[in-house]
């Protein structure tokens, strides 16, 4: 395919505005995954003030829960889950410096709207093709909220994860764009 | 009662639905089944655009992949739903078949390393049981004295899209494909297109939804052995691959892969209509023993 936009996280301001829906991306360096359950329980921290255990500055947050590792493996399949989810947190988290999300699936209006205020990106990566995005996981580790299982966050480091950016931060919105495009009405 | 379809009683222990459970699950998660890797092959083909052709190609290298190196093709190895039908001259010994399934699953999701996705309460206390147990069971009593055993796990991605609506009979036919379409469309990208629609007209409200999980047991592909409601099937399939929505929903022609629907009579006054979504990750398994 086409041009592949390399990125190295965490991302700059600068970077986020470079991204276009669209783009054909791979990412490497540190990310987060976190899925609902940690988001409750981040966004409820955020709420009573506590303090968060990852600074999710610059960062980017991975909706994902991997399969078990076998042994030997880093991780387990760690493909994207449904995004859609995550939307009544995410603006929360958007405020607290986040500059990145990987899922499946279009966002919200609000979402999208936070997103363009905030400067944020937001990356598809393909949902259940999850035995092949674990090639490019090469160091996992909990970090946060182990007790969750599946669920914990984990910070992976990736290395040229293939992904797309579906929602840019100026609101262009692949999943609009592309399906606008195909419609056929007659 | 019919002499024709009368079997001898026979026995099983139920240690041989554990170990068909067990093995069924891994082998689901790792190892899509030839009907739906054919269809999304073809669906490479046909497919013009960018991105949904891209989405296609990497759903067939991780198809291809899961099943090399025995790995789940996605993270999410679902809850499991099974249907048994059992024979009803079969006497089962050494157990519950709940507690066999049960354990099948549950041996299944350790050893295969497969996500354990299930929490114990819905609402108050979300807490993962561990294990992936339980499982949802439906089984049926049928003439003979065999159990077959179908074993969806099902994700959450496309379990979450489902929809039933209870309609009125003058809505018609028109008021049963514009429910199915409308449903499709608002799952839009988030059920892992391409999806598989299993659809459950008639019955009552549960019966209908449990038809709709049951289509996607079916070959996947295969058509209603009616011809009106195949006809159907293939107009349905036209009408969604039209939507644009597309592999990934990032814009394509193919939406869905196929679209099987199941009936049943009903009352005077009523037409339940229930969608099932499954992604491109239909996963089904099935023995007889
Ligand atoms: S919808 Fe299916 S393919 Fe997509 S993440 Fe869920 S289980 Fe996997």
């Amino acid at each position: 395919m086409s041009h592949v936009k390399k990125i190295v996280t965490p991302l700059t301001e600068e970077q986020v505005k470079g991204l276009q829906a669209g783009d054909q991306v791979s990412i490497s360096g540190v990310i987060y995954t976190a899925r609902d359950a940690a988001h409750k329980l981040l966004t409820e921290a955020i709420q009573t003030g506590e303090e968060l255990p990852v600074d999710f500055k610059g960062q980017i947050i991975y909706y994902a829960g991997p399969t078990p590792a076998k042994p030997g493996q880093v991780i387990g399949s760690c493909g994207p889950t449904t995004s859609g989810r995550m939307d009544a947190y995410s603006p929360t988290m958007m405020a607290q410096g986040l500059k990145g999300m990987i899922g499946k699936g279009p966002r919200s209006k609000e979402v999208v709207e936070s997103m363009k205020e905030n400067n944020v990106v937001y990356f598809a990566a393909i949902g259940g093709a999850a035995a092949l995005i674990a090639d490019s996981v090469k160091e996992a580790e909990v970090v946060a909220f182990d007790e969750l299982g599946p669920e914990a966050i984990r910070r992976l480091v990736v290395e040229d994860y293939p992904c797309i950016v579906a929602i840019d931060a100026q609101g262009n919105n692949l999943y609009e764009l592309g399906v606008e495009q195909y419609k056929v009405t007659d | 009662m019919n002499h024709s379809t009368e079997t001898c009683m026979r026995e099983l222990s139920v240690d041989k639905i554990t170990e068909a459970v067990k093995r069924l699950c891994i082998e689901a998660a790792c190892d899509l089944p030839e009907d739906v890797e054919k269809l999304i092959r073809e669906a490479v083909d046909k497919e013009e655009s960018k991105f949904g052709k891209y989405s296609l190609e990497k759903i067939v290298k991780n198809v291809e992949l899961s099943r090399n190196e025995n790995a789940p093709m996605c993270q999410d190895t679902g809850i499991v739903v099974v249907f048994a039908e059992v024979g009803q001259d079969l006497r089962l010994v050494g157990g519950s078949l709940t507690d066999a399934i049960n354990e099948g699953v549950r041996q299944g999701y350790e050893e295969g390393y497969l996500r354990k996705s299930v929490v114990e309460d819905p609402v108050l206390n979300r807490k993962n049981t561990g294990d992936n147990t339980p499982a949802v069971i439906y089984t049926e009593l049928v003439p003979g004295n065999e159990i077959k055993l179908q074993i969806l796990p099902k994700g959450a991605g496309s379990e979450n899209m489902g929809a039933l609506k209870m309609l009125k009979p003058a809505e018609g036919l028109e008021g049963v494909k514009n429910f199915i379409i409308q449903a499709v469309t608002q799952a839009g990208g988030n059920p892992c297109p391409p999806v598989i629609v299993g659809v459950g007209i008639g019955g009552t409200m549960d019966k209908s939804t449990l038809l709709a999980k049951k289509a996607l047991a079916r070959h996947a592909g295969e058509p209603h052995a009616n011809p009106e409601y195949q006809a159907l099937e293939e107009e349905l399939l036209e009408e969604i691959n039209k939507l644009g929505i597309g592999p990934q929903g990032f814009g394509g022609k193919v939406t869905a892969l196929a679209v099987h629907i199941e009936t049943y009579p009903t009352h005077i006054a009523t037409m339940p209509v229930a969608v099932c979504l499954n992604c491109h990750a239909a996963r089904h398994k099935e023995v007889t023993l």
